[in-house]
């Protein structure tokens, strides 16, 4: 028996199939994955997200402590509200977890980290705040909910009075603010817009009901998945982990060097893997033939070596299989994939696949 | 509650196995099988002509999230495989003992009374006890 979430009883109302994920019960359908992934591209879907965990960080240090903690530079959070995604790392450079960190005020960020890295995530940041006299305060009190999908917003605010909703609904993109109890952030996993909406624990069921009165489809991790691999986003423990740093994880984008005098946790790894030339590096593969690309397949890239699938789906959207595989640097668009012994045609594309319901692959 | 027709014979891996009036068999994956996995979006079947032996890994099915092996319950020669499901995967989850067979089979010399295949009562309580 896993750890719960507010919501783990309406779950099981709802006759979701249930799933352990990094030591939760958490829904992975409720009915079709593929409708319910639909329903994100097409209308909008809440996906219950409490297993995330929520860390507010307050003191009058706690931005050059962030500035310490994280590869991507807070520095850039100029406005209240704003949010950050990064990599936290180790001093090898290897990657801890990814995270979003919200600028709430001088002496108060708010970050959300991985369910299945809670523990070792909360003794890392506390370990290293000391220094800084920064409070670490885990806010296991909030339900998280997020509502995605080209209606999401319209439909999210009607949870809100009149004044918090249009509040709600002039949020800029990667942007929060606290509405009464609710925090509400227009952040997401999906590659739709939308909200993520953290709020007291009691109030998560009633919201659900509400939503899905609304219209709104009750969405599992299933169907999340499928999303934020469409979306091109990175997945801890599949895509990247301790074993592997930004540069050939996708991430080099959250990687701030500059200024050259922000001394963060393995910066100096990273500065030593930037000064040689041959990386791995992880990119987007199109399967041409018919099948199922999966996580720990081999890609063979003619004259560049072996590489391997990190995290692969059948896409929805595309009706064609998709992937991320760290390969050789050298890789150009032309692979193979083995696939239960058999040679597949797969193509390098861009990430993301998809984007606001539409196909980026040609 | 799964359907589990009275008249097919069914394995303990969620097989499901119908006698053809001209002595060879249909197979295919139970509801049961269709609904734990979800929704099928790549079916490989064996071609015509492959001899298979009795619990040997025949056919493919992918869901979205995972990708399972189908076993041949009983030996014999494939007569026929279902080249629909290549372009209509789907159709194994909501025809599962129609449109949905993955293939046809001619049974080795004494092989179907080998098989050890359940009836459907038999199959219904290998269900219930696994709390469907």
């Amino acid at each position: 028996m896993g750890r719960q979430t507010p919501l783990f009883a309406l779950h099981q109302e709802l006759n979701a199939r249930m799933v352990d994920f990094g030591g939760w019960d958490m829904p992975v359908q409720y009915g079709s994955q593929i409708g319910e992934h639909h329903a994100v591209r097409r209308a909008a879907g809440v996906f219950d997200v409490s297993h995330m965990c929520v860390i507010d960080l307050s003191g009058a240090r706690v931005r050059p402590f962030l500035q310490s903690l994280l590869a991507n530079d807070v520095a850039r959070l100029k406005t209240p509200g704003k949010a950050l995604y990064s990599c936290m790392l180790n001093e090898a450079g290897g990657v801890l977890d990814d995270l979003i960190a919200y600028y709430l005020g001088e002496a108060w960020f708010r970050v959300v980290v991985n369910a299945g890295t809670r523990d070792k995530d909360l003794a890392w940041i506390r370990n290293h705040a000391g220094g800084f006299s920064v409070e670490v305060r885990e806010r296991s009190d909030l339900a998280m909910l997020a509502i995605q999908g080209p209606e999401a917003r319209a439909k999210a605010a009607q949870l809100l009075p009149p004044p918090l909703a249009d509040a709600a609904l002039a949020l800029g993109i990667f942007t929060a603010r606290q509405l009464g109890d609710w925090f509400v952030a227009r952040t997401g996993y999906t590659g739709e817009d939308g909200f993520e909406i953290m709020m007291p624990a009691a109030a998560a069921v009633p919201a659900w009901r509400k939503l899905n009165s609304l219209g709104v489809a009750s969405c599992g991790l299933g169907a999340r998945d499928t999303l934020r691999l469409e979306a091109g986003m990175n997945l801890y423990g599949n895509d990247m982990d301790e074993a592997t740093h930004p540069y050939e994880s996708g991430l080099a984008w959250t990687v701030a060097l500059d200024p050259p005098g922000r001394n963060f946790i393995g910066r100096a790894a990273l500065e030593e893997i930037v000064s040689r030339d041959s990386r791995a590096k992880l990119v987007g593969l199109l399967l041409e033939d018919r099948g199922v690309l999966r996580s720990h397949q081999k890609v063979l890239a003619p004259g560049a070596g072996e590489g391997e699938i990190t995290s692969g789906t059948f896409s929805p959207t595309l009706e064609r299989s998709i992937a991320f595989a760290r390969v050789p640097a050298a890789t150009s668009e032309r692979v193979q994939v083995d696939i239960r012994g058999k040679l597949l045609n797969a193509r390098l594309v861009k990430p993301p696949f998809v984007r606001n319901g539409k196909s980026l692959v040609t | 509650m799964s359907n589990v027709p009275a008249d097919l014979k069914y394995t303990k891996s969620h097989e499901w196995v119908r006698a053809l009036g001209d002595g060879s068999v249909e197979i295919g994956i139970t509801d049961h099988a269709q609904h734990a996995l979800g929704d099928l979006v790549f079916v490989e079947v064996p071609a015509a002509g492959r001899t298979l032996k009795a619990n040997e890994p025949c056919a493919v099915v992918e869901s979205v999230k995972a990708a399972s092996d189908v076993y041949a319950p009983l030996a014999g020669e494939v007569t026929a495989g279902n080249e629909r499901l290549a372009q209509e995967p789907e159709m194994v989850n909501s025809e599962p003992y129609g449109a949905g067979w993955l293939m046809r089979l001619k049974p080795a010399a004494g092989a179907l009374s080998a098989a050890g295949l359940l009836s459907a009562a038999d199959y219904q309580k290998l269900l219930d006890a696994e709390g469907d």
